[in-house]
């Protein structure tokens, strides 16, 4: 007991330092895949057939595939061609292309189950079809995408796991430095998995007190 | 006629992890299965400890991510008995991936009309007898959807295994380019024969659904 107690006095700050890089990874990641996945959804269900087709590939491109595959494809593969990043950038981009995807296709069904009146209504009343999507149907269709958003961001935390990998010193990366300088694997992935339920049971909190305030007034959900 | 031959070298070498692939993936389904649906019977009628452990089981392997799933009963099986890298990797996906068809198949026993079990009680069946051929024929067909799904993510989660060891698509891809120093190609040969593989398994699902769904 006092053994694993001193290990964990000595692994807790590599292992809070790995926390603060998956926070920072996984915010990167979720941000940029928003700005992947909302022109990639809206593109999906308004865009020109061809648009749709090529979103299509992408989107079965990286929903097909494992993402660890995709991460190393994108930093031992892309090289050959000359196109290197380093590690974080990489990271980051592997995830966030990979949440794009994701992301894409919750706000395409949000997006669909927005009634078509809307869209008619508001062409009958002058607007532009951009002018439509931007401020009728964008903002019903956002509010329906935030549980599935809610569940993408407690996936994107369990997904940055893989990048320890590539040797970025995420929560998963220290575990494995810890785990080989200590000769103790076994105790400092529990204690790991223990900060990874932490980190996702806050997650889901604060996540659920945003789907209850931006929970359009008065419209209540049954199910609850 | 270099690069060709790089590539042919490439697929072949990279197509014999392709059924350790398949075999991680249907172990870890089968697995999962067999956890999956007893915690999710134990969820719905179990006594109160049980409901109690079976929930404990599914939120906390559900919050932990499968690699570090996969590290820890890597590390608990190698104490207890000495298993190749395959089965021990396949069983702690088997585990992980039980959590969540314990959430698929309790929701699916959840939305069996309760008066079916009063039915089958009333003439005179036990519990056991009522959940065996009344209510889970019927959950296995609403969870088919769900379980579909998991069924791609396993396929897709089957790599994980890469890091206990397991010469799967993503480890032989990896051998192959030290040899060939081609990485670029023999990733994308792995990208490419995953993305085959999981939709092939997208129709087969599909056409299980079509063919299983219930008449109502």
């Amino acid at each position: 007991m006092q053994q694993f107690l001193e290990l964990l006095g000595n692994a807790f700050p590599y292992l809070v330092a790995g926390t603060l890089e998956t926070l920072r990874i996984a915010t990167g990641a979720l941000l940029l895949g928003i700005a992947i996945g909302l022109p990639t959804g809206v593109g999906r269900v308004y865009g020109p057939p061809w648009l749709q087709r090529v979103l299509g590939a992408y989107v079965t491109l990286f929903q097909g595939t494992p993402l660890l595959i995709q991460l190393f494809f994108v930093y031992y593969g892309l090289p050959s061609l000359g196109i290197t990043f380093p590690q974080f950038i990489a990271a980051l981009l592997t995830l966030g292309l990979n949440s794009g995807a994701y992301q894409a296709e919750y706000l395409r069904g949000a997006l669909q189950s927005v009634g078509v009146g809307q869209m008619t209504a508001a062409r009958a009343i002058g607007m532009s079809e951009t002018q439509a999507i931007r401020s009728i149907i964008l903002p019903q269709a956002l509010r329906l995408v935030l549980p599935a958003w809610s569940n993408e961001v407690i996936a994107m935390l369990k997904n940055t796991a893989v990048v320890f990998v590539i040797a970025i010193p995420d929560l998963m990366g220290q575990a494995k430095i810890l785990a080989s300088k200590y000769f103790a694997p076994l105790p400092i992935y529990m204690i790991v998995a223990v900060f990874y339920i932490v980190l996702v049971g806050i997650t889901y909190l604060l996540l659920r007190q945003v789907e209850r305030r931006t929970q359009i007034p008065g419209l209540t959900n049954e199910a609850e | 006629m270099e690069f060709i031959q790089d590539l042919i070298t490439t697929l072949n070498f990279i197509l014999q992890g392709l059924w350790v692939t398949i075999g991680v993936t249907i172990v870890a389904l089968t697995v999962g299965l067999l956890f999956g649906v007893v915690t999710a019977m134990l969820r719905v009628y179990g006594n109160a400890f049980f409901k109690r452990l079976a929930a404990v089981y599914s939120v906390i392997v559900r919050a932990v991510p499968v690699i570090v799933i996969i590290f820890i009963l890597y590390f608990v099986i190698a104490r207890f008995v000495n298993l190749s890298p395959f089965w021990a990797g396949s069983l702690a996906l088997g585990f992980a991936s039980g959590a969540y068809q314990t959430e698929i198949f309790r929701g699916a026993f959840q939305s069996v009309p309760p008066g079916q079990m009063v039915a089958a009680r009333a003439i005179g069946m036990s519990r056991l007898q009522a959940i065996q051929s009344i209510i889970f024929p019927q959950a296995v067909r609403l969870a088919l959807p769900g379980w579909g799904n998991e069924a791609t993510l396993v396929l897709k989660d089957s790599t994980l295994v890469f890091v206990v060891g397991v010469p799967e698509i993503l480890r032989r891809a990896q051998q192959v380019s030290a040899r060939t120093l081609e990485p670029f190609v023999a990733y994308a040969a792995a990208l490419l024969l995953y993305l085959a593989l999981t939709l092939l398994t997208t129709q087969i699902l599909q056409w299980l659904e079509r063919r299983y769904r219930l008449q109502m």
